[in-house]
């Protein structure tokens, strides 16, 4: 009776379903995005000569790594929202009233958690390549953005794809979080109203955890194949 | 609203306090429990024969596979709601099955199990085959060809990945604060809804898991080094 399918499997949510599937996928994204930004200055900050630099930057990573992720997004959303509001009035870039809009808060916060692991992943792919490989750069009279572009770039992705494939798939479970919110229709929270609606936990909750694993099956077919498309020049 | 040190510091930190054996206990007994299965499933997933390695697999799978607070929501509601009634109030299992504490522990540990197996198998995957020739040679029974040679070895090797696992544990455990567990952040919302006071509690919480994070990583590094003194 539990999991019975009747004529309306869904009992009316499908579209609800898909909706909140796709809010999930946007949100993943956009953190996601996010986050590389943040990584490849947080990284470029880990590797700087100044060490400054290098401390904002360990700062940064400890502490995203010591506090729990659903407790960061709801720090983003009722303590540092609220402030980044008030500065925005209080400078004049915005006008009284002016309130953050809740999806941008949410990717925000989530895209802070996610740079925070790839500053750690980039950090070591760049750690990776040899020292040699610079100062031939350098006998070559290459330019130190020509060097990053053609040299560090094309071989730090390759070292680095296994952990940014890794917290892509982090990245697409944590969107599930803005569900405690109350707020966003994400997928997991559909399917709290749908289960709640029609005491059909089970199925509903499955049809959420499907959802994220359909995601994450379909993410590590593409990670397989980008594998495979880098590593193209190191096949035997 | 300001901030009230008055309030953040003889309200809600002693309040917090109370609630850290919660966190503390969630975070231990489910480590223990994950690395009493993960074990298992870490041979399982290593195994040759098809029928222990695809089980195997496709639990890692589902459990990495789909977000913690899925699978909690699914063992609490969905669970809950298998049980029948009747049964529940009556059995000697009654105050086990109503308290939502039981629900999170497993929840937590059945995830973490499948993150610990998957550790464990790299570790034992990291050992020379001639090790296990070794001691079949010697004449070693299975068991403590595992025992005395592969895990100690592994539990070399993955160490700093199991701490560092069990720092996300502890980060997880936040997530049953969603089913009425009053851990650290269960409480922190607690008083965010009694007192209609955000900052403090959500600014305490934080401090408290800053202090256990950092209270983990001075534990593991003297053991880690006493564990890897051989390699």
């Amino acid at each position: 009776m539990l999991v019975s399918a009747g004529n309306a499997p869904l009992a009316g949510y499908g579209d609800q379903l898909v909706l909140g599937l796709i809010l999930t996928l946007e949100v993943s994204l956009c953190s996601y995005a996010i986050g590389s930004v943040l990584g490849l200055i947080g990284a470029a900050a880990k590797l700087s000569r100044r060490s400054s630099l290098r401390l904002f930057a360990g700062l940064y990573t400890t502490l995203v790594r010591a506090l729990p992720e659903l407790l960061l997004v709801l720090l983003a959303f009722y303590l540092i929202a609220g402030r980044v509001e008030r500065l925005a009035v209080f400078v004049g870039l915005a006008p009284q009233g002016f309130s953050l809009n809740p999806f941008a808060v949410a990717v925000m916060s989530l895209g802070f958690i996610q740079g925070a692991y790839i500053t750690e992943v980039l950090r070591a792919a760049v750690l990776a390549i040899p020292r040699g490989q610079r100062e031939a750069a350098q006998a070559l009279n290459l330019r130190p953005l020509t060097y990053l572009r053609r040299i560090v770039a094309p071989q730090a992705l390759r070292h680095a794809l296994g952990g940014l494939g890794n917290i892509w798939l982090n990245a697409t479970k944590d969107a599930s979080l803005i569900s405690v919110l109350g707020i966003f229709s994400d997928v997991l929270k559909v399917s709290s109203l749908a289960a709640a609606a029609t005491k059909r936990y089970v199925f509903f909750y499955a049809v959420a955890g499907a959802c994220f694993l359909a995601i994450t099956l379909a993410s590590m077919a593409l990670l397989h194949r980008l594998r495979r498309h880098l590593g193209r020049a190191y096949l035997t | 609203m300001s901030f009230s040190w008055e309030f953040f510091l003889r309200g809600v930190l002693p309040q917090l306090m109370t609630a850290v054996p919660v966190t503390i206990t969630l975070t231990l007994l489910s480590a223990l429990g994950s690395a009493l299965l993960g074990v298992p499933l870490a041979l399982a997933l290593g195994a040759a024969a098809r029928w222990k390695r695809w089980p195997a697999a496709t639990y890692s799978l589902l459990m990495r596979g789909t977000p913690m607070l899925v699978q909690i929501y699914l063992i609490y509601y969905g669970l809950g709601s298998l049980i029948p009634r009747d049964w529940m109030r009556h059995s000697w299992a009654s105050p086990l099955l109503r308290d939502a504490f039981w629900y999170g522990l497993m929840a937590l540990t059945l995830n973490e199990t499948a993150y610990v197996a998957v550790i464990v198998k790299s570790g034992l995957d990291a050992i020379e085959r001639g090790q296990r020739e070794a001691a079949n040679a010697l004449g070693l029974s299975r068991m403590s060809t595992l025992t005395r040679i592969l895990l100690p070895q592994a539990l070399g090797v993955v160490f700093p990945m199991l701490a560092n696992e069990f720092i996300l544990l502890l980060k997880s455990t936040v997530l049953v604060s969603t089913i009425t567990i009053f851990d650290v952040l269960g409480t922190a919302n607690n008083i965010r809804f009694e007192t209609l006071r955000v900052e403090e509690p959500l600014v305490g919480a934080a401090c408290v898991y800053v202090a256990l994070v950092g209270i983990i990583t001075l534990v593991c590094r003297p053991i880690e080094r006493r564990l890897r003194r051989h390699l």
